[in-house]
């Protein structure tokens, strides 16, 4: 067991502003007119309709099939009728639309038959486990949406050694993963059993942040039951961004994960604490993940947690919570820190959806900076970065343009926490600096690769035109070469090989008089003629000699022959 | 229905250049008043003097640069500049000196270089060399402390020995101005006297360094401290120029202290405490990265050692920190720190 905890470099206090969506106990949003389900909820390729417009579906019934392996299945959160399957606008901070199910909830709320492995999840095999967690569409619900059954897949080493429950929710606002924790401390604990198992991990630590006594106090208890389960509760030190998976797993392990690898590369596993509540829903009960707890915060009347049904839109959210203070400026979904802010108030809360943050010019701390200065270089934001890099360097580098720098000064390890951008005197928006960096050197290398395919493919055109034409040049020197090697070694027969016409006329004139030869044989058989054939023989010839003889039929013969009798005369 | 969709964070702690800049202004009032205490009013002038020239070279250039000159104005990082160069400067120097200095630092220093973030050297140092080449004398001509002279300049003297090189009572300017500690110590030693004996045989030393003098460091490291807890200047650069610069003071006085100086008279001697605080912790101009600005202040710290000991000037901190200022940015390119999952 681990007892002392290692920490992580950088990271900065930030106000909290926890207890003001904690004070009443979460309860279900009532189930809104429609349900907007984007297809892509996920980490990975999006999700295949597999029902049709006006089908009825019962609540958990698949309606979207995973296409391929990092993908993950939809249910739907509630009996209804499919009303469209159509382009939508998604929350997604690129303002796109994408395809999304729509359905018109009936009322009923009918669960379809569901099947549960409370009593024999233990005695299932753990890629059976994983398999189960897969088709009940789990992804992490801190806010990445990674499909969980991949993380569950310990790989052929199969060597987990600890598995990491994150409870830590560092981002200010949100507490929707404390109330969970205070809630359903014991879902938690037997989610763990499950994910445990199906990792076959040797430990697990459930890391929560120490601003959250009653989280941690119900944990506790709910983890005592089994205490001869190597789960171990650990309180780390509020700092944001302790709930990173990277900074996280050094807080608890002191290791580092390497670059480019995934945490359990050292034999360890992350899982959310929400994620790991739906793995209890799915092994125990057999329910699909359909809703999840949602912190409502900001300027709203009635700052809350709600459990929401996936699709539900965040106007209907922001009205079960008394409506917003004021006219809505911004709403963001997730944190403050690292939350997207997004365009429209009809979108629909996803999987990945942990809070929505509304902002009618009320809180002070929400404020939008009005323009920033120049970087003084002050490394405040060196100090705090989690990754230890040098943010100013990187938005030196980002703000003229030279990529090859920025990636020097590892831009790809950023994790856009926003801790820089934070503390930043000048008020510079850092991070939006280093995004632009990132999305430029993925366009550069993308052009790169297609510039280098269509270069490719110009230089093997070029090779294969150069090489016919060689070929070409080739074939037509070997010809020459032996005609003028034959030309020399026949030499007369050449002369009549060279006038092939002649030849021909040669050969004609040689048929004809073997035919005519062979004729005069053939002929013979007029010899033994009667008397009467004779005649008719004769007869012919002489009506054949006299068609032959010339006859001046021909107009102009006769003119010019009484021409000639008239100059005579 | 399109809503306001700024990048993340949305979040941000309060804080801005201008209150940097105020803070680092007011931690120097201690050590000002104490100058006001033990040299009279002339120091007023030079900041007043200097703060209204820094201004006014500032939004003229702001201007030529089409700048916006009201947010850039009040940055406060030419308020900070104009009172670091005023302090430096010899409280009974002329008017046209301050006005020089200041034009020279924000002008040619700050601006030319591209204003704000931009300039490699510290404005205020790079004013304060210039003068010292330029007009030596002036430089160099320090009044005495109160401990020293019966003459002590109110507002009135201060303004007219200013402005028009007079004074109420006509004192002569040899009559109220001397040596500093630093210089009489390095006149001494150049006349092969020893440190005891030049330390004991003379008025103008005190219990730490020069009389008078290490009061105003004491004032000046109190507003230091007080700067720290606020989280505006690291620790570590201070700590390490005045340690570094202590260190080898101490090496140096173990190996001969009749020819050295003992390490606590370095630290408190002339502008040691001030350039360490407020001068080295000029974030533009200084190394960034952590390890950096560790060696970034231990070169400060030698290079002053060095100047004072063995080089032409009595004082160093300018030149050290000038000097400092060009290795910077290898300095900070040498010193990256290792990126998180990037190995041991």
């Amino acid at each position: 067991m681990i007892n002392k905890l290692f920490g992580f470099t950088g990271g900065v206090t930030v106000e909290h502003h926890k207890a003001q969506s904690t004070k009443t106990p979460v309860r279900r949003a009532k189930i809104p007119d429609t349900l907007i389900l984007p297809l892509s909820q996920h980490i990975g390729a999006p999700a295949e309709p597999v029902v049709e417009m006006g089908q009825c579906v019962l609540k958990g019934q698949k309606i979207a099939k995973a296409s391929g392996y990092v993908s993950a299945p939809i249910h739907a959160p509630t009996s209804g009728t499919i009303e469209a399957i159509e382009k939508r606008p998604i929350p997604h901070p690129s303002k796109m639309s994408d395809t999304c199910i729509v359905i018109k909830p009936d009322g009923k709320d009918q669960w379809i038959e569901l099947e549960n492995h409370a009593e024999d999840y233990q005695t299932l095999d753990p890629s059976k486990l994983r398999n189960l967690i897969r088709s009940a569409g789990i992804v992490g619900l801190g806010g990445a949406g990674f499909p969980t059954f991949i993380k569950h897949n310990p790989g052929p080493k199969g060597l987990v050694d600890t598995l990491i429950i994150n409870g830590a929710e560092c981002e200010p606002y949100i507490t929707c993963d404390d109330m969970l924790m205070r809630e359903r401390a014991q879902e938690i604990i037997c989610g763990i059993l499950v994910t445990k198992h199906a990792l076959q991990a040797k430990q697990c630590i459930i890391a929560i942040e120490d601003n959250k006594p009653e989280a941690i106090d119900a944990i506790k208890v709910a983890a005592q039951k089994f205490s001869d389960r190597n789960i171990e509760v650990m309180a780390i030190p509020t700092l944001y961004p302790a709930g990173s998976e990277k900074q996280l797993i050094q807080t608890v392990t002191g290791k580092q994960v390497p670059q480019n690898n995934l945490p359990i590369h050292i034999g360890v596993v992350c899982q959310n604490v929400g994620t790991t509540a739906a793995v209890y829903r799915a092994i125990h009960h057999g329910e699909p993940l359909i809703s999840r707890y949602l912190t409502v915060s900001g300027d709203v009347v009635e700052p809350c947690n709600l459990e929401v049904l996936f699709g539900t839109p965040f106007n209907e959210i922001i009205d079960e919570c008394g409506g917003s203070k004021d006219n809505i400026r911004r709403i963001i979904v997730g944190g403050p820190m690292m939350g997207f802010a997004m365009h429209e108030l009809d979108l629909p809360i996803i999987k990945t959806s942990n809070c929505l943050l509304i902002d009618a010019g009320q809180s002070k701390d929400l404020e939008p900076r009005n323009y920033s200065l120049p970087c003084i270089r002050c490394g405040n934001c060196v100090d705090v970065c989690p990754i230890s890099l040098l943010p100013q360097q990187l938005y030196w580098y980002a703000k003229s343009q030279e990529l090859a720098k920025v990636q020097d000064y590892n831009i790809f390890d950023c994790i856009e926490c926003g801790c820089c951008d934070y503390v930043c005197p000048s008020q510079i928006p850092l991070v939006q600096y280093y995004r632009f960096a990132k999305a430029e050197i993925w366009k550069q290398e993308r052009e790169t690769q297609k510039s280098d395919t269509a270069r490719n493919r110009h230089e093997f055109r070029t090779f294969r035109l150069e090489r016919e034409k060689a070929e070409k040049a080739e074939r037509h020197r070997q010809k020459k070469a032996a005609l003028k090697a034959g030309g020399l070694a026949k030499g007369g027969a050449e002369k009549l090989e060279a006038n092939p016409q002649k030849t021909a006329i040669l050969a004609a004139m040689e048929r004809v008089k073997a035919k005519k030869l062979s004729q005069g044989i053939a002929a013979k058989n007029t010899d033994n003629l009667t008397e009467a054939q004779k005649k008719l023989v004769d007869e012919a010839d002489e009506r054949r000699r006299l068609q032959r003889s010339p006859q001046p039929e021909n107009e102009a013969e006769i003119v010019t022959k009484t021409n000639k009798e008239k100059s005579e005369k | 229905m399109s809503l306001y969709t700024p990048s993340s964070p949305h979040f941000h702690v309060n804080n801005s250049v201008t209150e940097i800049m105020l803070k680092v202004t007011y931690a120097l009032i201690p050590g000002i008043l104490l100058y006001v205490m033990f040299f009279g009013f002339g120091i007023l002038f030079n900041i007043i003097l200097a703060i209204i020239t820094a201004l006014g070279c500032e939004a003229l250039m702001l201007k030529i640069r089409k700048r916006p000159i009201l947010q850039f104005i009040t940055d406060g990082s030419a308020l900070v500049t104009a009172v670091l160069l005023a302090i430096s400067i010899p409280a009974i120097a002329p008017w046209w000196i301050i006005f020089l200095g200041t034009a020279f630092a924000i002008i040619i220093a700050k601006h030319l270089y591209g204003g704000l973030g931009y300039n490699p050297f510290n404005p205020a140092m790079v004013g304060y060399a210039m003068l010292l080449i330029s007009f030596p004398l002036q430089m160099t001509t320090w009044q005495l402390p109160i401990t020293l002279s019966d003459n002590y300049l109110g507002p009135v003297d201060s303004f007219l020995l200013m402005f028009s090189n007079t004074n109420s009572a006509s004192l002569a300017l040899d009559a109220i101005s001397g040596a500093t500690p630093l210089d009489y110590l390095k006149t001494q030693l150049g006349l092969d006297k020893q440190i005891p004996y030049i330390m004991q045989s003379s008025e103008t030393f005190g219990l730490l360094s020069g009389s008078g003098f290490e009061w105003i460091s004491l004032g000046f490291l109190a507003g230091g401290i007080w700067l720290i807890k606020q989280k505006i200047i690291p620790w570590q650069i201070p700590a390490t120029v005045l340690g570094s610069l202590a260190l080898i003071a101490f090496i140096f006085y173990i190996i001969d202290s009749n020819t050295y100086a003992s390490p606590v008279f370095h630290v408190f001697s002339g502008a040691a405490i001030l350039g360490a605080f407020f001068i080295a912790t000029d974030p533009v101009s200084a190394a960034t990265t952590p390890r950096g600005r560790l060696y970034y202040a231990a070169g400060i710290g030698i290079l002053v050692y060095v100047i004072r000991t063995w080089g032409g000037y009595p004082e160093a901190i300018a030149f050290a920190v000038l000097i400092m200022n060009m290795c910077a940015p290898t300095i900070d390119y040498y010193t990256k720190p290792k990126t998180y999952g990037h190995g041991k």
